[in-house]
């Protein structure tokens, strides 16, 4: 079987679904499946978003779904040859994804079971359940939202993640996921759900990296359900080629007093499309949303953030930040609801751009919908191009004007560089970004 | 050592040097005095190579080289330092990697080795207790938040860092309390050598009670109108710019 994109691609995506089907003998039955069914109508009847999808402005998939893609390249790595793309120092519990598929032998799990539970999709179906029954596809938007719909039609891989009530994680779970598209034009779409449990805590990162010349499609939903006073970290940090199309939801749904820290890095990618969708779905509790990109040549680069205070009394805190060169361009959206009840909330926004080529473009657009009058809310967003004055400063003590251009640049980064608290990935990323900064 | 022959700059298509000529040896002081507007600061600009000046005649030659030639990096590399009137808040770059930076690309671009960190700190506290600048603040990102008279004595220590050939101070007193002026003065002093000239740019004569110069030239309109000894700056002080302007109105 092989999946295959073309123009034809609904009728294909169709017949995929049904060939997966005629695989799956008992599971049909399965509440799982049936919601990847439902999935998968909602997505006939959607299609893929156009510009004139407001959603989709600024960022047009038409190139995607013009070429073919291979859903089921077969790749062997070797632990020697992972090594090269792995992120230096980086120890914990690591997780690896080839073409999307969970690889338990490329794998380690560091943290004891009591702390943490670990199982593939496809393992969680037949040994937990119940754990998917609770919580799959019950905060990602597969009803509306056109590229979560045919991920969760297609929810076969991927990780699923248990930490139960009370635990403290202290190795950090890293999602590595490494698309090969030396042979073919790679796609895969990974679904992950992670459930932190009351007063538990854990640190995550998705990192992905392609390797090859052929183009490649990632499209990957994250669910992660944060109970009661609860506490998670998330790095989400691209590395991707040229050509690499790459789709993303993370989904969060926040429980009271819970708090949710996610920095996003971008560093390199074609076409990159990330939204960070949380719900703060009960009282104090606290979300900060931090990102960073840097498109060059012709790379495309958009953040959508939801934030949807729920409840009254929480606090949301949004910083991105972006560095653009050449003919690139990139696109902010940040929205904020904050609801008839979620009185005395704190919503706070802010993007800024530098922009560095007369050719690139940065779109930006803060929504703010408040149907509460006892809140406290900002936005802003700034895009302009280096400062002169410092540029002449720095140069006047020595500094050539590229290498001054770097330090700025890299200055301008550095208040979201430090908020990375897992060390080895702030340093990798570090050093990427300031080879990428130093090419100009 | 540096000579500037009937020099001519423009911002904005309005003309503001209209023919300055001035020769400054090895050691020497010279002070820069004149009424606002009078071209003081665009002459120190030019020097240092600010690029929103547009040279529209004359010449600089700078020990032999073509000053007006070279990038604002190359001027510093050859050994001439601005401290600026308004010195930039660069955050996220911390003052001592700033100046690492800034020293090892001199250095390199003279064909020295770079300074290793251990060198570097060594240097680095020695010449700030020349400006009794602290740690803390050199730690810190380079001037932001810092008070006014910090960001001077910041520019004194980056000048005894740098050890230029030719030290610009561009109106190094304003906004300095008598305390802070005293401190950035007796830095400035300590770094006078047989070697070095300084350019002192002001439109106030306290200054140059502290740094005493060896000549004073007025400005006004975009020329030297009048040059003398350091007395010149005293009789400034006591007349104001007035009667320089009723001289040159008279011609």
């Amino acid at each position: 079987m092989s999946n295959t994109f073309n123009n034809d691609l609904k009728q294909q995506l169709v017949a995929d679904f049904q060939a997966n089907e005629s695989r799956l003998n008992g599971e049909t039955k399965t509440p799982v499946h049936q919601t990847r069914r439902e999935a998968m109508q909602n997505f006939e009847k959607l299609g893929f978003p156009t510009i004139k999808h407001e959603e989709w402005k600024y960022s047009n998939v038409n190139s995607l779904v013009k070429q073919a893609f291979d859903f089921n390249v077969k790749t062997e790595f070797g632990s020697e040859e992972l090594e090269t793309l792995a992120i230096p120092n980086l120890e914990g519990n690591i997780l690896y994804f080839i073409n999307g598929i969970y690889n338990p032998s490329l794998s380690r799990i560091v943290s004891p079971e009591n702390q943490l539970q670990i199982l593939s999709f496809g393992q969680a179906v037949k040994e937990n359940p119940s754990l998917l029954d609770d919580y799959f596809a019950k905060y990602a938007n597969y009803q509306d939202d056109a590229f979560t719909a045919l991920n969760t039609a297609f929810a076969h891989d991927g990780v699923v993640v248990n930490v139960p009530a009370g635990k403290v994680v202290e190795q950090p779970i890293i999602l590595r996921f490494i698309t090969d598209a030396r042979t073919a034009n790679a796609a895969s779409q990974p679904r992950n759900l992670i459930v932190v449990g009351k007063n538990a805590e854990v640190k995550m990162a998705e990192a992905f990296r392609t390797i090859g010349e052929n183009g490649s499609f990632t499209n990957i939903v994250t669910e992660i359900v944060i109970d009661e006073n609860a506490n998670v970290q998330y790095y989400k940090v691209q590395n991707e080629t040229e050509k690499a199309y790459h789709i993303g939801t993370t989904q969060v749904s926040q429980k009271a007093n819970s708090h949710f820290y996610a920095v996003t890095v971008t560093v390199n990618g074609g076409f990159v499309r990330n939204n960070l969708n949380i719900v703060l779905d009960g009282q104090n509790c606290e979300a900060f949303m931090y990102g960073l990109y840097f498109p060059n040549g012709k790379q495309h680069i958009d953040n959508h953030t939801l934030v949807d205070h729920a409840k009254p009394n929480s606090y949301s805190n949004e910083l991105y930040k972006g560095v653009l060169q050449d003919k690139s361009t990139g696109v902010f959206n940040g929205k904020i609801f904050v609801r008839d009840g979620a009185s005395k909330t704190n919503a706070y926004q802010s993007c800024r751009n530098v922009v560095l080529s007369d050719e690139a473009s940065m779109n930006t657009k803060p929504q703010l919908e408040i149907y509460n009058d006892d809140v406290k809310c900002s936005h802003g967003t700034t895009t302009g191009k280096l400062n002169d004055e410092a540029l002449f400063y720095m140069r006047s003590r020595g500094i050539p004007k590229a290498e001054a251009m770097t330090l700025l640049m890299y200055a301008f980064c550095e208040d979201v560089i430090s908020e990375i608290k897992i060390e080895p990935i702030r340093a990798y990323l570090e050093g990427v970004i300031a080879d990428k900064l130093a090419q100009k | 050592m540096l000579t500037i022959t009937d020099l001519q700059a423009s911002v904005d298509q309005k003309e503001i040097l209209k023919g300055i000529n001035l020769e400054i040896k090895p050691g020497e002081v010279h002070a820069i005095m004149g009424p606002n507007g009078s071209g003081k600061s665009t002459l120190a600009s030019v020097l240092a190579g600010r690029e929103e000046y547009e040279v529209t005649g004359g010449s600089v030659d700078f020990e032999g080289q073509d000053l007006l030639e070279m990038s604002p990096e190359e001027r510093a590399a050859a050994g001439i330092f601005l401290a600026f009137q308004y010195p930039v808040e660069i955050p996220g770059v911390t003052t001592i990697n700033f100046l690492k930076t800034a020293l090892n690309e001199i250095r390199k671009s003279r064909g020295e080795e770079p300074l290793d960190a251990a060198q570097f700190l060594k240097l680095m506290r020695e010449k700030a207790k020349l400006v009794n600048i602290d740690d803390a603040l050199l730690k810190r990102s380079l001037n932001e938040g810092f008070s006014g008279g910090e960001k001077k004595r910041n520019e004194i220590f980056q000048m005894a860092m740098l050890e230029p050939k030719l030290a610009i101070l561009d109106e190094t007193d304003s906004g300095l309390d008598i305390d802070a002026l005293r401190i950035v003065a007796e830095g400035v002093n300590k770094l006078r050598t047989p070697e070095r000239a300084v350019i002192v740019v002001t439109h106030y004569q306290r200054l140059l009670d502290y740094i005493v110069p060896d000549y004073v030239h007025v400005l006004y309109k975009g020329r030297i109108v009048k040059s003398g000894p350091k007395e010149l700056a005293l009789e400034l002080e006591e007349k104001g710019y007035d009667w320089i302007k009723a001289e040159v109105a008279a011609l």
